[in-house]
């Protein structure tokens, strides 16, 4: 899923605050799972932006709504009403979702109150991590089913780097594992060190954001 | 013969080579590169020249290599992929053959939060196994990654590096195995403290017979001080220095550690000379160009032979 990230309240402050009528706008979808943007984080969010607003003497005006997903069309319109007489729309679910709204209302101001991290998942409570960043074609059957592209602090096909130690990886201060480690061990158990052994030639980034904007369009399901 | 550079021909004749290294300022002031890189006239038979080494900048490699072009001495080229992708590379590899350079080594480089622009992105188009064989292709089979043809074939002796200290230790001769089958003839290695670790590497390379293939250079950086040991060993990955080392360092006076660091760096050249399937020695003195005549005479390495 896509993971988020609150941006400090002070930011999103510092945004709106020529506004007098806001609204805070989250998503059901991925926001929600991470904790980031669903209803209880509008809720909390709106209340913590009414609340530094009294406090410096100038109140706000607040209305609420979690859209099912902010990345389709036909979910944001019940935004439609909400936003007639807003001054602008802070968005908490992930990117894609406050340039919908951009699209869907052109002459609303509309701020981005989460910064989207990445395609990742949860580790334990209260921790995620990323795990993809969308290539456009997944070669990871080559690396024991892990990606280096995404975990490689180097994106190394031809890994490990010179600075693996003990199994952690170089850049990250001693927190974050080698991935290629990782990926010689699960070879190693599988009894396939000698995909390793052959010399992974170039990738073709083109799939990649590299190509310029991807689009995809499913012909058997175009109306 | 693939380039004819000095380095080459002294490999091909069977002399144990001597490369030094000499990195290139933070400023355009070439006068003090040109100061540094004067110690090492007559000392090795040829110089590296870092490419943002550490992620610092610095003044690139490509104009460095060329200034020592221009002094009589024999540059070898680094290039990272950190920086470029392949388009800026190759592009690179063909206007240093066009300038005259003839040896390159071919880096992944370090990682930019190392450096002094940790905001900056990274490239990683390529990695240093992908750079050895394209500069390969582009030069035994006229072609480019795209299989573009290249008019004028960039003539260079390539080389990698290795780091024998890093894990999975198994791997790390493999590794190199496979810098060697993309491309490399000339093999670099971190700086060597830990003796024991090195010849079992060693041993591994004779036994895949990779010294057959490849000549392997030990490299070797003179520690001026316990504080710089004790950096090393702490706050740079993938290097191994073993205390006994710090602690030789340690048993003498502060001002004549030194001295007591040269005199183990001389030893270790010995110590590497004399192992199977070692074609030379790296010397890395890191902003200690100085000394490089001292510690060359030293361990007997210099004059340099001359090969036609
Ligand atoms: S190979 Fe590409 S698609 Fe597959 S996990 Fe890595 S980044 Fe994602
Ligand atoms: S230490 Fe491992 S994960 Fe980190 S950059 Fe090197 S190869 Fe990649």
């Amino acid at each position: 899923m896509v993971i988020g990230e609150s941006k400090p309240l002070a930011e999103i402050l510092e945004m709106i605050k020529d506004f007098k009528k806001v609204v805070v706008a989250g998503c059901k979808g991925c926001v929600t799972v991470c904790n980031v943007g669903g209803e209880k984080e509008v809720a909390i969010l709106a209340t913590e932006l009414r609340i530094a607003r009294k406090a410096s003497g100038n109140e706000l005006e607040i209305k609420e709504y979690t859209c099912e997903r902010q990345c389709d069309p036909e979910y944001i319109e019940p935004l439609d009403d909400l936003v007639t007489d807003a001054d602008a729309l802070v968005s908490i679910a992930c990117s894609v979702g406050p340039q919908y709204v951009v699209a869907r209302y052109p002459y609303l101001n509309v701020y981005p109150g989460i910064n989207t991290t990445c395609i990742g998942g949860s580790q334990e409570h209260g921790v995620w991590k990323e795990f993809c960043q969308a290539c456009g074609n997944c070669i990871i059957h080559h690396f024991g089913g892990l990606c280096p592209i995404t975990r490689c602090a180097k994106q190394l096909l031809n890994g490990p780097c010179g600075g693996s130690s003990e199994g952690i990886c170089e850049v990250g201060k001693g927190s974050i594992p080698c991935i290629w480690q990782l990926i010689y061990d699960r070879l190693k158990n599988l009894g396939h060190l000698h995909n390793l052994v052959e010399v992974k030639l170039y990738k073709d980034w083109s799939t990649s954001r590299d190509g310029g904007l991807r689009t995809m369009i499913r012909e058997e399901l175009k109306k | 013969m693939t380039a004819g550079s000095n380095l080459e021909k002294i490999l091909k004749s069977g002399h144990k080579a001597v490369t030094c290294e000499c990195g290139p300022p933070r400023g355009a002031d070439a006068e003090h590169f040109r100061h540094k890189a004067s110690f090492l006239k007559g000392c090795g038979d040829a110089v590296n020249v870092t490419d943002n080494q550490t992620a610092v900048v610095r003044f690139c490699s490509l104009a460095a290599s060329k200034i020592l072009l221009e002094m009589g001495l024999e540059p070898v080229m680094q290039m990272v992929t950190r920086d470029m992708n392949r388009i800026g590379l190759q592009s690179n590899v063909l206007g240093a053959a066009a300038l005259g350079i003839k040896n390159l080594l071919c880096l992944t480089g370090d990682h930019q939060s190392f450096g002094d622009h940790p905001q900056s992105k990274n490239v990683h188009d390529l990695d240093s196994i992908m750079l050895l064989h394209t500069v390969k292709t582009m030069r035994d089979e006229g072609k480019m990654v795209s299989g573009t043809e290249v008019q004028g074939r960039p003539q260079m002796f390539i080389g990698a590096a290795a780091n024998p200290f890093a894990d999975p230790q198994d791997f790390r001769v493999v590794r190199m195995g496979k810098k060697i089958a993309a491309g490399a003839q000339f093999i670099q290695t971190q700086c060597i403290y830990n003796m024991e670790r090195f010849r079992h590497f060693m041993e591994m390379a004779n036994d895949m017979g990779l010294t057959e293939k490849a000549y392997i250079l030990a490299g070797i950086t003179p520690l001026k001080s316990v504080g710089m040991a004790n950096y090393m060993k702490k706050f740079v990955p993938g290097l191994d220095v073993p205390d006994s080392c710090i602690a030789r360092l340690r048993g003498v006076p502060k001002d004549k550690q030194a001295a007591e660091g040269i005199k183990l760096a001389v030893e270790q050249i010995h110590e590497c000379l004399e192992m199977k399937g070692i074609a030379g020695i790296h010397l890395m003195a890191i902003e200690w160009e100085e000394r490089v005549p001292e510690i060359l005479e030293t361990a007997k390495l210099v004059p340099r032979p001359k090969v036609d």
